[in-house]
């Protein structure tokens, strides 16, 4: 039970947590004060490490851009080809791990306790989980992934359906087509989500079973002891600020691009440096405007919005497409998945290294670097849910609505390849040229209604982006409060507007790149953190009453 | 005159508290009316509480110090709320109506450059309830 001296005298809890026994008091650390106007209130030293190291990043990648793109140029391909097996085989851990404990007698341990209420229902919760990390990524890989993966990469070496003329080799077809959509569910499937899922359920528990501040270096207790609370966790927390500042302004920067490419594909709108500035100026402009709403009248009534669109867009793809043969794509496509998962995940004797490493291994670091960030965000929502009734909700149901999403988006591209490859718009975008940003546009404009598609596609993208901002920018900022949710509220505006600054700085300078390298090589750190926190989470569920149901 | 006052109270920083809970005590004794004090946290540990459920106990603590050493009529009202940063102004809203609170005694800071971006909760109390609110600044 908690120390009543050193915690001021509060009264035993009711019920039956299980807090762990310490006497760092929340807050600690923090620097409470008033900058101008304005109140604040600060974990020292990590939202000061954060912020600097942050701005001398943005200034070496911007005075020194050749060296920071070269070395980071070598470091992340090198970390992908070189560590392809451990993050293979840790991925595959954290889904086997996540699996073992949904069928566990552990599965009945609740999050906030045997008597907690969930804090939101169904749909406001899933539509948080998918709008934080992932919503993003489906509009721009939907499409892309089970066209490229059926006809380039050639996952285990099933080979392409189209000769180098163009033409369809029909022989080819349907293992292609499989494959096509099976290594795409790979990559969005179970694997992403049991990342997600790991530090999600470490830090609900630390948190709200165990009494722990909500930040990262509170999952690390078992390990770490008291020292958590010094510069082990000074070091922890910074590298989550840093990625995630990092992932996410990066990513807007990017992001800003790809939606400008797809305003020019689809309205004339020109391509420059001024458009995407005010689109990133946009962007975090309706964070701002989210993160002041806070979470339930912001974010969430956001992630909402954005995810009844996205299943409108969704339907309509499904039918316009025709939903005998999507449906039938999607029902191959599971059947291929849990065919193909196992040699898929297996790192070793595998002659496709450019899928390999060059798609699962980078995706893997990638998902991993945004995992404290995603992680924290659905820890954050979902007390009051079982473990088994958490991990259901997070790695399997998210699993099969990224399988849906992929069939729909993808198997409708497939098909338009496959039926008119010569005038086909998604292998011009594809196949015969890269442009991962169009691919989408490609698509709808062989549907009807493409002009009004494409505008609901392209408001999507840019929602999807404030739903990552916004809730990030929340993340960052109990994280450099010291686990406080209740900081004052320039605090979350700083770390909002100093995200689209950042974004704006490197597209205007450069290092747009250079700088996601670097995030994506912070996935090989986070890989230990995460196989460390699996540890902690049996430890911490150990000490747990299980409950019935 | 009141029948029952209802005081905001954060349980942190109850040193900027001693005016307004002076006040309170005085206007309870005054109009003979019961006292609700109310707060609002989140379910995530705080330096108040790790749980929700010590969050009640130490405000249902907080309200029996303050009816002993006034001798007045109190409860206490936790809220717990999921983004209390935001939600402290609706949050309380919502509680004068559920409490039935005809007087709302809170403590307020000086009006500053910043409440021109973000109104103080007195403020906001004020302007949207139909109970009588009483602000007691600073000395």
């Amino acid at each position: 039970m908690a120390d009543q001296t050193a915690n001021q005298g509060i009264p035993e809890p009711e019920g039956t947590a299980e807090l762990i026994n310490t006497e760092y008091e929340i807050g600690q650390d923090n620097v409470e004060g008033t900058l101008g106007p304005f109140g604040f209130d600060v974990h020292n030293p990590v939202f000061l490490i954060s912020g600097l190291s942050i701005v001398a990043f943005v200034f070496y990648a911007l005075a020194l851009p050749e060296q920071a793109s070269s070395f980071f140029g070598w470091l992340r391909p090198a970390l992908t080809s070189n560590f392809d097996w451990f993050f293979l085989w840790s991925a595959n851990i954290f889904v086997v791990f996540c699996l073992a404990l949904i069928v566990s007698p552990w599965g009945s341990v609740r999050i906030g306790g045997p008597d907690a209420q969930p804090d939101y229902g169904y749909p406001g919760w899933f539509a948080m989980l998918f709008a934080a990390g992932m919503g993003i990524g489906l509009m721009f890989f939907g499409v892309l992934e089970p066209v490229y993966h059926m006809a380039i990469s050639q996952p285990l070496g099933v080979p392409s359906p189209i000769a180098e003329d163009g033409t369809i080799i029909p022989g080819n077809v349907e293992a292609a087509k499989q494959m096509g959509l099976a290594a795409t569910i790979y990559h969005w499937g179970l694997h992403p989500w049991a990342i997600y899922a790991i530090v999600a359920l470490a830090l609900a528990l630390f948190t709200y079973n165990k009494g722990l501040p909500l930040t990262i270096r509170s999952a690390f207790y078992p390990l770490l002891g008291e020292r958590v609370w010094g510069w082990w966790g000074h070091i922890i927390d910074t590298l989550a600020v840093f990625a995630t500042l990092f992932g996410l302004a990066t990513s807007l920067g990017f992001g800003a691009q790809q939606a400008n490419a797809g305003l020019e594909h689809v309205f004339g709108i020109p391509n420059n440096t001024g458009v995407q500035i005010v689109l990133i100026t946009l962007i975090t402009g309706i964070a701002l405007f989210s993160v002041l709403r806070g979470l339930d009248g912001g974010v969430k009534l956001l992630s909402e919005i954005n995810m009844i669109v996205a299943a409108l867009l969704l339907v309509f793809v499904l039918v316009a497409a025709g939903p005998v043969l999507i449906l039938t794509d999607f029902f191959e496509g599971l059947v291929a998945y849990a065919k193909d998962v196992i040699p898929l995940s297996n790192p070793h004797g595998r002659q496709d290294t450019d899928y390999m490493q060059g798609w699962t291994a980078f995706y893997w670091a990638w998902w991993i670097s945004w995992s404290p960030f995603v992680g924290m965000f659905i820890a954050r929502v979902s007390r009051g849910r079982t473990v088994r009734e958490f991990l259901t909700c997070v790695l399997i149901i998210p699993s099969l609505v990224c399988i849906l999403w992929m069939a729909v988006f993808g198997g409708a591209a497939v098909d338009q390849v496959l039926s008119d490859p010569a005038t086909s718009a998604v292998k011009a975008q594809v196949i015969d040229s890269y442009n991962p940003p169009i691919s989408l546009f490609a698509m709808l404009e062989s549907l009807p209604m493409a002009a009004i598609t494409s505008t609901i596609a392209i408001v999507l993208v840019i929602v999807f982006f404030v739903t990552s901002s916004d809730s990030g920018s929340l993340v960052i900022d109990t994280i450099t409060a010291g686990g406080k949710i209740d900081a004052p509220v320039p605090q979350r505006v700083f770390w909002c507007t100093f995200e689209g600054a950042v974004a704006i700085v490197l597209l205007v300078g450069g290092g747009l790149t250079a700088l996601q390298a670097m995030v994506i090589s912070t996935g090989l750190p986070f890989t230990v953190i995460l196989l460390l926190m699996c540890w902690a989470i049996v430890k911490g569920l150990m000490a747990e009453k299980r409950v019935s149901g | 005159m009141f029948k029952r006052i209802m005081a905001p109270v954060d349980l942190a920083h109850l040193d900027k508290l001693e005016r307004a809970l002076q006040v309170t005590a005085e206007e309870a004794k005054l109009h003979n009316a019961a006292v609700t004090y109310v707060s609002v946290s989140a379910a995530a540990p705080s330096a108040l509480a790790h749980t929700p459920d010590e969050f009640k106990a130490r405000l249902k603590d907080f309200a029996s110090q303050q009816a002993l050493a006034h001798g007045i009529n109190a409860t206490s009202h936790a809220i717990i709320s999921h983004d209390p940063t935001t939600d402290v102004d609706n949050a309380l809203l919502k509680c004068v109506s559920d409490t039935g609170a005809d007087l709302v005694v809170m403590a307020s800071h000086r009006p500053g450059l910043a409440d021109y971006f973000w109104p103080s909760n007195g403020g906001k109390i004020a302007a949207h309830t139909n109970a009588s609110v009483f602000i007691v600044r600073d000395a």
